[in-house]
């Protein structure tokens, strides 16, 4: 497909999207795969019903998610008055306050005039307005537990829900089975339970994804989204990751770059052992093959720019599944390698966000057992789909034998729909495709 | 699990004896709590077959349903266990406290595991919709059961409640076995490590203890084999005297089957007291009051609400009433962790093992530092900490010390030499309100002091909409809730 | 025979293979890493008579009233030519299916072998077509498990609407206010989805069978029963899994002992004569990967817990994974108490060191410490 062909279909899916929430009674939900659009959708759906009279509260999840989203609208639509709702400790960063367009208030009177109003869910659910809003627009709408959309839901009469199906699920500390079954389950998330209620609401996907390179989009549509689907709006030629520098001979470091270089993927493969989960060994790689990468002088070519632009600290994500394992990648990055600037966190806290390359130290790796939490498919999804052009996966050797003595005993409650895809199944997909890309730690 | 348990866990196993886990005891327990042991008949929701209850470890009063899938038994089972437990509570409300002020004490109930908690869950559920006149009316007393025991059950899912306790749960939570979680349910097991009989090891007792014959399952299942080799004999002489109309038959029969069910009662009886007497022995958590004063409330409450008239707890929660108490759960969860590592330094060993918090010694302290570079001078002490215990924290992080949970501890700088950390931290809050610190409010150079980055902060509960302001996501508003007939007349068979 | 075949026989020994049913062959996913009970399982050995004769009975027993309570609440559904199911299904399914049909495909005579039932099942199902709905109770279905066919034989009925099989799995546990035991749930929806597996082998279209089954359980404290679809989509993949690995048994023969038997030497009266200790050492030939969950779920588990002792995974997968895969407890303490760790475990060697520092800095006259 072209890249013509990928706009094209993109533009018609949001058009129907339009035309839907033009004759919605209620609202529409939007699925949005990894890198679909889905803030593109949010600013125009904002800035059309703007422009149609119509005031809209914009609800987002985080912060840094709603500055994001304010600064797209503001840059975009210069015309536009926008408010920016913020709670008692918030002050605008740099890239919202630069807009002449936005103001920054911490309660609603102080925002009348605005067309468009920005906050996050938490700080929606303190305004004691009901009902003041014809529509909303929340985003990020598959990570908002329903418990909190219950809050702001009367803020409005209709909304459009955009979010991305494949990630994590809402979680909460307690745990208890008392809700489960019920329609409106305090811990599911919003979309499930407004789904519940709603079931006239139409559902669209947005069928192309512009962040996932032709290497990646195909599996990880099959693995994820195995029932929409999507593919990658950019082919094969369109994007490339190359290196200033070569390799040192056969370094197995080298190897694992080049290797992700030419085909989108590279696993680098850690001999076989159980292991403490910050496996050390396995930390380290992860820090050696980031600061290889930018040592390399890592550079891309994509649709972006007719020029190579170079991969910044900034642009490189080490993903973990778990906070200590991510400590100790960033701990090994400083010591070692005296880089602090790249991006090292857990599945969780990288959702929504996007990077040219991206290591992931696989949730699997060094395990003897799998417990739900390892196998999530939301939790390697996210890791697997934050890259423009590359993924490197570091993993001790043995994982495929550990999925396949994996109990499959989960239990299952009445009225709670199955999710999937399932985990083990999406572990072993992933685990084959990457598998071809295979390169033995030297 | 955490590193540390399972470290106990394997010295548990190597030593053959239960390992302690915890320094206090982090429940409250009463002075006399009631114990309840349910028994069940198998393949049924929940069919009472006997029950072995009281405050009085000497004086166990046991129930009997002598023909288990009989409806009017089974309400003569609820009524006989409410006269005991209403009594129970009753002895905790004969002063009214203030309004503004909770009972000073709340009835406590024992249950030996999770399965207890189901049946009380249970049998709450199917008797508190009865109602008291009309086509099946039972006795006043059966609907009461009900909306307590529902009340009870529904506690336990508040995780710093102690209002209704599996002895299980408490006891693992407490001590380490060498045998798995799985094996810790069985609750003769688990004190075999916890405290074998003289003589036997912790793991020999654990295996005795498996052996049904003599040790009964705690309930409320009860052992198949009892049931097929001595049960339904029992019951089959009950419904041949029966049958044939024989009195003196029946009561012999009765009596029979009473004494083969008290055989399966009354080692779990004796379990639990010996549990209550070793979690007696444990000092108790300083924060342990403060939950019980929580659960106080809650207590008080429900008294209340009954003497209003409550009507019975609804079959599932709405959408606003389960929104509503996952916020005050989540709360609670969030604060039980804080106060369980604040009271106890076995639970923040954990903490200091991943990093999270270090105890070390103060090295250095300036208490009369003032931050002069605003308009205002601010008190700011510093104290340097040294530590061997490794330190997650960077620069910026905020750290409060269990000892001066007021203050706060800012942290500006990290130093590493030699296999000691020392951390160099800025104090505000809790000195007072002078520019010189109150006495003791600054740690002193010598002091040995533990930071964490674990905080109770206070946090605005959330506002929910009111239950008619449900909005059109969650189904817009329900209709009001009214107890329905088919709920007073559902079968219970 | 092949000679896969002719191992398995050898294994069993002189004993009746075991027929597999819908309960055992949803046990295959409980511990599939382990070797042993994959074997007997392909085997068809009695697992239950083995760990007697070795000493190790099962903890398993049923109690006679939970037997007739779950018989008695089938007999009151399916009375009546099924009426009461029909009601609920014409509720469930929201269909009008006033005129079903209910056929009993049970045994017709004493000695009908599973085999002709099987046939006659195949054709009485897929002659169905022109019914609006039809019910069928008893249809003989069979499963190829390592190399044979297993017979079940389901007390479950086959409901056919529009085309469309659903199976209806029947069970006595409750359903409270929607809510049932998860672990009950999951063990029916596992078999629902054995019989749906094997429903589409003998109509050989996927599509012709639902994957979602009908479960009918009595509701709240009563004996009226309540409807619940059930979606054993996750299910099937797992069994379509376990099925396949079993199929691929002769990787894991290949690692036993060509003479290996599991045989109990019986008299003519059935009575083993094997010495169990003898019989013990030939089990022990062949590896367990026990695990806690394992007293759930296999006969043997008393066996291998024993032989298991002194591992760190007879505690528990978490304590083996927070110990960082040290298989031995007594190595995890002598790590602990300091003794030098080979190479490939100085990381957890040095975690060891310093939790047990912590534990003896707070702890310090423990009852029984670190020797």
């Amino acid at each position: 497909m072209s890249t013509a062909d990928a706009s094209a279909r993109a533009e018609r899916a949001i058009e129907a999207i339009l035309a839907d929430m033009a004759r919605a009674e209620r609202g529409v939900v939007v699925d949005s795969p990894p890198g679909a659009g889905k803030s593109t959708l949010v600013v125009r759906a904002a800035a059309e019903l703007a422009a149609a009279g119509e005031r809209v509260m914009v609800v987002g999840q985080t912060n840094e998610q709603v500055d994001d989203l304010t600064s797209r609208l503001a840059a975009g639509h210069a015309g536009l008055a926008i408010g920016r709702l913020g709670a008692q400790d918030y002050a605008p960063p740099e890239r919202v306050a630069r807009h002449h367009n936005v103001r920054a208030e911490r309660s609603l009177p102080g925002l009348a005039e605005c067309q468009v109003v920005l906050g996050t869910a938490a700080k929606w659910a303190t305004a004691s307005e009901t009902a003041a809003w014809p529509w909303a627009i929340v985003d990020e709408a598959y990570q908002m537990r329903s418990d909190l959309l219950l809050r702001v839901a009367g803020l409005f009469e209709k909304a459009l829900f955009v979010g991305d199906p494949g990630q994590l699920d809402p979680f909460s500390v307690v745990e208890t089975e008392r809700w489960l079954g019920l329609s409106w389950d305090p811990m599911s998330s919003a979309v499930a339970v407004l789904l519940n209620h709603n079931p006239q609401v139409p559902v669209h996907t947005l069928p192309v994804s512009w962040r996932l390179p032709a290497s990646a989009a195909p599996v990880v549509s099959e693995a994820f989204y195995p029932f929409t689907g999507f593919t990658s709006a950019t082919g094969p030629q369109d994007r490339a990751l190359r290196y200033n520098t070569r390799a040192f001979g056969t370094n197995a470091v080298d190897t694992a770059l080049e290797t992700a270089a030419g085909s989108g993927w590279a696993l680098y493969e850690l001999p076989a052992r159980h292991t403490l989960r910050t496996d050390g060994e396995a930390v380290r790689a992860c820090a050696a093959l980031a600061a290889r990468l930018l040592e390399r002088g890592a550079e891309t070519l994509s649709e972006r720019s007719v020029d190579p632009l170079p991969v910044t600290p900034s642009r490189v994500a080490v993903g973990t599944a778990h906070r200590d394992q991510a400590a100790a990648v960033r701990a090994a990055l400083a010591a070692e390698h005296g880089v602090t600037d790249v991006v090292v966190d857990t599945a969780n806290r990288l959702q929504g966000r996007e990077f040219d390359v991206v290591i992931m130290l696989h949730p699997l790796s060094g395990r003897r057992d799998a417990t739900a939490f390892h196998l999530e498919a939301g939790r390697l999804c996210v890791l697997a789909s934050r890259h423009r052009h590359a993924c490197i996966v570091v993993a001790r050797a043995g994982i495929p034998e550990l999925l396949d003595a994996h109990p499959s005993v989960e239990p299952v409650h009445l009225g709670v729909p199955a999710k999937f895809p399932d985990g083990w199944e999406a572990n072993q997909a992933m685990l084959a495709h990457v598998s071809k890309w295979r390169v033995p730690a030297g | 699990m955490t590193l540390l348990t399972s470290l106990a866990r394997v010295l548990a196993a190597e030593t053959g004896r239960a390992q302690p886990i915890r320094a206090v005891r982090h429940v409250h327990l009463s002075q006399r709590p009631l114990v309840f042991i349910p028994l069940q008949l198998a393949g049924e929701a929940c069919a009472p077959l006997a029950a072995m209850v009281g405050d009085d470890p000497g004086k166990p009063q046991m129930l009997t349903v002598y023909e288990p899938r009989d409806r009017t038994q089974r309400f003569d089972f609820a009524a006989g266990l409410a006269d005991i437990v209403l009594g129970y509570i009753d002895g905790y409300t004969t002063a009214d406290p203030a309004p503004d002020e909770p009972y000073p004490d709340a009835p406590q109930l024992l249950v030996p595991n999770g399965g207890g908690i189901t049946f009380t869950r249970l049998l709450g559920r199917s008797t508190r919709f009865r109602r008291t006149e009309g086509e099946y009316a039972v006795k006043r007393t059966v609907p009461l059961l009900g909306r307590w025991l529902s009340f009870y059950a529904e506690r336990t899912e508040a995780p710093a409640s102690a209002l209704l306790l599996p002895m299980t749960a408490v006891l693992a939570d407490h001590w380490a076995t060498g045998q798995s979680e799985a094996e810790d349910a069985n609750l003769a097991a688990l004190l075999g490590w916890i405290d074998p009989p003289d003589g036997m090891s912790g793991p020999q007792a654990a295996r005795a203890a498996e052996n049904p014959v003599c040790c009964p399952p705690a309930g409320p299942a009860t052992d198949p084999s009892f049931d097929n080799e001595v049960l339904s004999a029992r019951i089959g002489a009950i419904r041949a005297a029966r049958a044939a109309g024989d009195g003196a038959a029946l009561h012999r029969a009765q009596v029979a089957m009473k004494a083969a069910l008290a055989t399966q009662l009354e080692p779990t009886w004796k379990l639990m007291w010996r549990a209550v007497g070793l979690l007696r022995a444990l000092p108790e958590g300083d924060h342990v009051s403060g939950r019980w004063k929580v659960d106080r409330w809650a207590f008080t409450s429900h008294v209340r609400w009954l003497r209003d008239g409550g009507a019975p707890q609804p079959r599932r929660d709405g959408a606003v009433a389960a929104a509503r108490k996952l916020a005050v759960l989540e709360r609670e969860a969030q604060r039980l962790e804080v106060q369980r590592a604040y009271d106890d330094p076995l639970v923040m060993a954990e903490y200091r093992l991943t990093g999270e918090a270090f105890a070390g010694t103060v090295t250095e302290a300036d208490p009369a530092r003032l931050d002069t570079s605003g308009r205002r001078a601010k008190l700011r002490p510093r104290i340097g900490v040294e530590t061997g215990d490794e330190v997650l924290a960077q620069p910026g992080a905020k750290l409060t010390s269990p000892a001066r949970p007021n203050q706060d501890a800012l942290v500006i700088e990290v130093t590493r030499a030699g296999g000691r950390t020392r951390v160099l931290l800025e104090l505000e809050k809790g000195m007072g309100r002078s520019l010189t610190p109150a006495p003791g409010s600054v740690p002193a150079v010598g002091e040995r002091v533990t930071y964490t980055t674990l905080r109770d902060d206070f946090q605005q509960p959330p506002v929910f909409p009111a239950v008619e302001d449900t909005p059109w996501t969650h189904g817009g508003p329900p209709p009001a809730y009214v107890p329905a007939d088919e709920d007073a007349v559902e079968e219970w068979s | 025979m092949n000679l896969t075949e002719t191992r398995l026989a050898r294994l069993r020994g002189r004993a009746m293979p075991r027929n597999h049913d819908a309960r055992t062959i949803s046990a295959l996913a409980a511990n599939p890493g382990c070797a042993r009970r994959a074997l007997m399982d392909a085997a068809g050995a009695d697992k239950q008579k083995l760990a007697a004769h070795a000493g190790y009975p099962a903890p398993f027993g049923q109690s006679q009233f939970a037997i007739g309570r779950g018989n008695a609440f089938e007999t009151q559904v399916k009375a009546n030519g099924a009426a009461q199911l029909l009601t609920l299904l014409r509720g469930h399914l929201g269909l009008d299916i006033a005129e079903a049909h209910y056929t009993d495909l049970g045994a017709v005579g004493s000695n009908e072998s599973s085999e002709l039932r099987h046939i006659r099942t195949r054709q009485r199902l897929t002659a169905a077509d022109g019914h609006a709905g039809t019910m069928f109770d008893h249809p003989m279905l069979r499963l190829r498990v390592g190399g044979r066919y297993a017979y079940l034989e389901p007390d479950l009925i086959a409901c056919k609407l529009h085309g469309k099989f659903y199976v209806v799995e029947i069970k006595s546990f409750a359903v409270i206010d929607g809510q049932a035991d998860p672990a009950k749930v999951a063990a029916a929806a596992i078999q629902s989805a054995v019989y749906v597996l094997a429903l589409r082998d003998l109509l050989g279209d996927d599509e012709k069978v639902h994957h979602e089954a009908i479960l009918v359980c009595p509701e709240n404290f009563a004996n009226a029963p309540v409807a619940t679809g059930i979606d054993v989509r996750k299910q099937l993949t797992v069994l379509v899994r376990q099925l396949s690995r079993i199929a691929r048994i002769e990787d894991l023969l290949a690692t036993c002992p060509g003479d290996l038997t599991f045989d109990l030497d019986p008299d003519e009266n059935q009575v083993p004569r094997r010495p169990p200790e003898e019989l013990l050492a030939s089990i022990r030939k062949v590896a367990a990967n026990y695990v806690p969950e394992c007293l759930n779920t296999c006969e043997l588990c008393y066996l291998c817990r024993d032989e298991s002792q002194g591992t760190t995974g007879a505690l528990g997968r978490q304590v083996r994974e927070d110990l960082g895969g040290i298989e031995y407890t007594a190595q995890a303490l002598a790590l602990a108490a300091g003794q030098e760790p080979p190479p490939d475990r100085a990381e957890v060697a040095a975690v060891l060191v310093r939790a047990a520092k912590l534990r003896s800095e707070l702890r310090p006259a423990p009852r029984a410490g670190l020797s």
